[in-house]
């Protein structure tokens, strides 16, 4: 028996035929779509790994069950580019150093993404650091993840006000 | 992809050579690909077919497996088998034998044993990721358990042969006993640090295909070649025979430097299955097969004259490793190259526990000590009455001690300046509990020296131009994220006189020159000198042909009478005659030039002097005086590392390693219950380690250092020095705010109220 769902996965429906209840959102994306941008570093919840947008709440997908999201939309890392052009999040991670190893990035990215649209921090440096403590970077990127958080906020103000 | 700059005003003085690329604060180059979501790590891969494994772990610490319900593993829909010692195939060598520094023993199915907690008993292998995990659960293992040996005390005293890999367990020099006695001040004092563990956010996974007895194997190591030999001798086949893709990994922190059980498991359960299986480990499951920081209780006994002269430096380090191997941290190697002193003694002794095998982890032995010795030369200087800064230069090391050999460069003097200049160290009270911030917190204090040896392993490159004016660079180094991928293309480029857009570098892969163990600190001086030396070698060929063509510009220059950049050939004594590597190339017919090269310790260098890096770090806290929170406020670090390849890479690499500091000051310490010799906090929300809201506004200078002996490039390694003077700093600075000494780290706040 399978379970039939239906989700909006970066920009396109997509129809899936879920072959266990058991199955992740994390091991949905990761084993089979093919989409391993999420990262499992704890499969807890506990590292923020594996952070993507659902209906742009950002969220544990290791958290959650791939079952309950029918009808949901789903953002991973893949689908925040606009072909060669990087999400102003992604260009100022690299601009600002904000990774070493680069395996908790696409969750910090996907955290950032939604830690600005939530529209609570702004640029201030207090308000990030605890808006992106959900993600663990043992590398220690933290100095450059905060520098990169700021440069996107402050340019996505930027653009409203201009708007 | 384009690189953008760093401003000009970020840049450290001296550091940037215009027209190259060494010394450019390029960005990463894997950036765009790891931004989003396409750098492939090791658990990323499925080939075609692959099944999924699961590891069942012992839930007991010492004892035996008396039974594992393999029937109803079995019968879980989607399991295909499960590897348990009654079935697992058998290997060419015993897993236990000891055979090079870098062999550690496993835990591979090989009997019913169990020698530590979360030890591997079993692997369930299935066609989805879920059913192995609950045909794991299944097994429902049933055990003999004896009681565990866990904690310092628990094990029986002895000297190891050796310390760190293959390190003499004691040294001295001098009388230290004489020392003390003649000094007009002497402290003693016990700190303990505790058992920690790596976490590398990306767990150590492994995709393993065979074909026939040939070996691919998706899975992320610190060392290509260590790993190819080790699973060579393990299933009886050629090094060469066996493929390993690395080209990312999701940090290493020394627990990826050899093979985890875990690891070679996947290689047998896709053995016994005949197809391809993927094995990621939980979290919980790396406490335990991956190794670990070993435990330490750490004495020290100090002795000055009035003046703030050391007359005596005693450490005596107690550690441990496991009940069946060898791994035993050497915290006393900053003790012997720190600080000058007539008298000097460092001796390690161990006991045995129940646990799994400690491991080189980040700073092995300089970590652990320099938390020690950096508290009590901050207690001897409290006890002379002396600033902590004009205490260490009054007991600056202007040679090695005990080798008594001089250093190859040493730009410590100006760390510290530079360090306390920018953090404002001058007019600091010199009691502790002096001062409040506006909110009512205590504000302290605090440095640290730091140090860590500058090495270099044996590594190979091979390098190639071609007619075309583009060239290759390629060899098995490996980018854990301290940009490898990077500053060795940056070395490339300017090795061949080309531009980076010009060059194709290839890493990461078992198939390319063996360039030695990314640890150490020592993989940029590894695969960066055996890179110079290949680019070199096809430098050298190509102003070859051209110096003995009549027909070249460059005719009767010799090779020495040339350099290479911008594509080019040109003679030192007349910039106006040049070639081009195609003109040269083509006109002599040859498609193609190929060099090779190779990196290595040399001797006479290594007997002749002491090679480190230094660094001096600030520390600021806050801490709360009714509920003893501790938060860092500020943390300024001056580090001299040799000649710096990229600055914002180099830069990246120091505040990483000054938050493992904080960390380790602050926040990690596994804990485990002595009755049963399990975790309680084998995870990532009870073993802590800092998020972003615990970090404080950072610094690190990177201070000028010319090092013309170190090795050919001038480079001394960045990775791990970051760590090595913050603790101590953040200690004392905690001292300072409280007038509380805590010599037990972590500093948590009960330590502080109690």
């Amino acid at each position: 028996m399978t379970i039939p769902l239906r989700l909006t996965l970066n920009g396109q429906t997509r129809a899936i035929a879920l072959e266990d209840p058991r199955i992740t959102l994390l091991d949905l994306l990761r084993e089979r779509l093919g989409l391993t941008g999420a990262k499992k570093g704890c499969d807890r919840g506990q590292c923020g790994a594996c952070t993507v947008l659902v209906d742009g709440r950002r969220i544990n997908a290791c958290l959650t069950l791939a079952a309950s999201l029918d009808g949901a939309e789903v953002l991973t890392i893949e689908g925040l580019a606009e072909g060669d052009r990087l999400h102003p999040v992604q260009a100022a991670f690299i601009a600002h150093d904000g990774f070493q190893c680069g395996f908790c990035t696409p969750g910090q990215i996907m955290s950032a993404v939604g830690l600005i649209r939530e529209g609570h921090a702004g640029t201030d440096p207090e308000r990030i650091r605890e808006g992106m403590s959900g993600n663990l970077c043992r590398c220690g990127a933290y100095a450059g993840i905060l520098e990169a958080v700021r440069d996107a906020a402050g340019q996505t103000e930027h653009r409203e006000d201009a708007a | 992809m384009t690189a953008t700059s760093m401003p000009a005003s970020n840049l450290p003085a001296g550091s940037v050579r215009h027209g190259s690329s060494i010394g450019q604060p390029l960005t990463r180059r894997d950036g765009p690909l790891k931004v989003t979501g396409q750098a492939r790590f090791s658990a990323d891969n499925l080939p075609p077919g692959t099944l999924h494994a699961a590891l069942c772990v012992a839930r007991i610490a010492r004892g035996r497996v008396t039974g594992l319900d393999v029937a109803a593993a079995g019968a879980h829909p989607g399991v295909v088998a499960v590897m348990t010692p009654e079935n697992a195939p058998t290997l060419a060598k015993d897993p236990d034998a000891k055979d090079g520094p870098f062999i550690f023993r496993l835990d591979l199915l090989q009997n019913d044993k169990v020698r530590y907690a979360n030890q591997p008993i079993a692997v369930v292998i299935a066609e989805t990721l879920e059913a192995a995990t609950e045909g794991a659960r299944l097994l429902a293992p049933t055990y003999a358990a004896e009681t565990p040996r866990i904690g310092l005390d628990a094990g029986e005293v002895f000297t190891p042969d050796s310390v760190g890999v293959g390190a003499p367990p004691a040294e001295s020099d001098g009388d230290v006993e004489a020392g003390l006695a003649a000094a007009s001040k002497t402290i003693a004092a016990t700190y303990e640090t505790p058992a920690q563990y790596h976490n590398a956010m990306e767990p150590h996974a492994a995709v393993a295909a065979w074909d026939g007895d040939r070996l691919t194997l998706h899975m992320p190591t610190q060392g290509l070649a260590i790993s190819q030999g080790r699973l060579a001798g393990l299933f009886g086949i050629k090094p060469t025979d066996i493929h390993i893709e690395s080209p990312y990994l999701g940090g290493g922190f020394g627990s990826k430097g050899v093979p985890a059980g875990p690891q070679v498991l996947a290689c047998m359960a896709a053995r016994l299955v005949g197809r391809p299986v993927k094995l990621v480990p939980t979290r919980s499951q790396m406490y335990g097969p991956m190794g670990h920081r070993g435990p330490t209780r750490q004495t020290l006994r100090l002795g000055s004259d009035a003046a703030g002269k050391l007359t005596a430096l005693d450490h005596h380090i107690l550690t441990a490793s496991s009940s069946f191997d060898d791994f035993f941290e050497p915290a006393g190697r900053a003790t012997s190259t720190l600080y000058a002193s007539p008298a000097i003694a460092i001796r390690h002794e161990a006991v045995r526990l129940d646990t799994g095998t400690p491991l080189f982890m980040r700073a092995p032995g300089e970590a652990t000590g320099s938390v020690a010795l950096e508290s009590a030369l901050d207690e001897m200087a409290h006890e002379l009455g002396l600033d902590p800064l004009d205490f260490r230069l009054a007991n600056y090391a202007e040679v090695e001690p005990i080798t008594g050999k001089p250093f190859s460069s040493k730009a410590l003097r100006e760390c510290y300046r530079r360090g306390a200049e920018a953090f404002g160290w001058a007019g600091r009270p010199l009691q502790p509990r002096q001062t409040r911030d506006k909110d009512g917190f205590l504000v302290g204090t605090g440095m640290g020296t730091a140090t860590f040896p500058a090495l270099i392993f044996e590594g190979m490159a091979r390098a190639e131009i071609r007619a075309d004016g583009t060239g290759t660079v390629e060899l098995g180094a490996i980018d854990m994220g301290q940009g490898a991928w990077t500053a060795l293309a940056q070395i490339a480029a300017d090795g061949l006189g080309i531009g980076l857009e010009a060059l194709t570098f290839r890493m990461g892969s078992s198939d390319l020159p063996n360039a030695g163990i990314a640890g150490g600190s020592g993989h940029t001086a590894t695969a960066g000198n055996a890179i110079h030396a290949a680019a070199q070698d096809a430098i050298g060929q190509l102003a070859a042909l051209a110096t003995n063509d009549p027909a070249s510009p460059l005719y009767g220059a010799g090779n020495a009478g040339v350099t290479a950049a911008g594509g080019r050939l040109t003679r030192r004594d007349d910039p106006s005659r040049s070639e081009s590597f195609s003109d040269i190339l083509t006109r002599a017919g040859r498609a193609r030039i190929e060099g090779k090269g190779k990196a290595g310790a040399d001797p006479a260098a290594q007997k002749s002097y002491a090679m480190h890096a230094h660094g001096a770090v600030f520390a600021e806290v806050k801490v709360d005086p009714d509920l003893g929170q501790i938060r860092v406020s500020r943390l300024v670090g001056a580090f001299a590392a040799g000649r710096v390849i990229n600055p914002r890479l180099v830069q990246s690499q120091y505040y990483g390693g000054m938050i493992w500091g904080l960390s380790f000051a602050l926040h990690e310490r596994a804990e485990m219950d002595p009755r049963t010799g399990r975790f309680l906090n084998d995870n990532l929300a009870e073993y802590h380690v800092p998020v972003n809201a615990d970090i404080p506004p950072m610094e690190a200078i990177l201070v000028h250092e010319d090092d013309a002996v170190v090795n050919a490039l001038g480079v001394k390694g960045v990775g791990e020095i970051g760590i090595t003077g913050t603790v101590g700093a953040i200690a004392n600075a905690v001292w300072h705010a409280t007038g509380v000494r805590v010599r037990d780290m972590p500093i948590t706040l009960d330590k502080l109220l109690g």
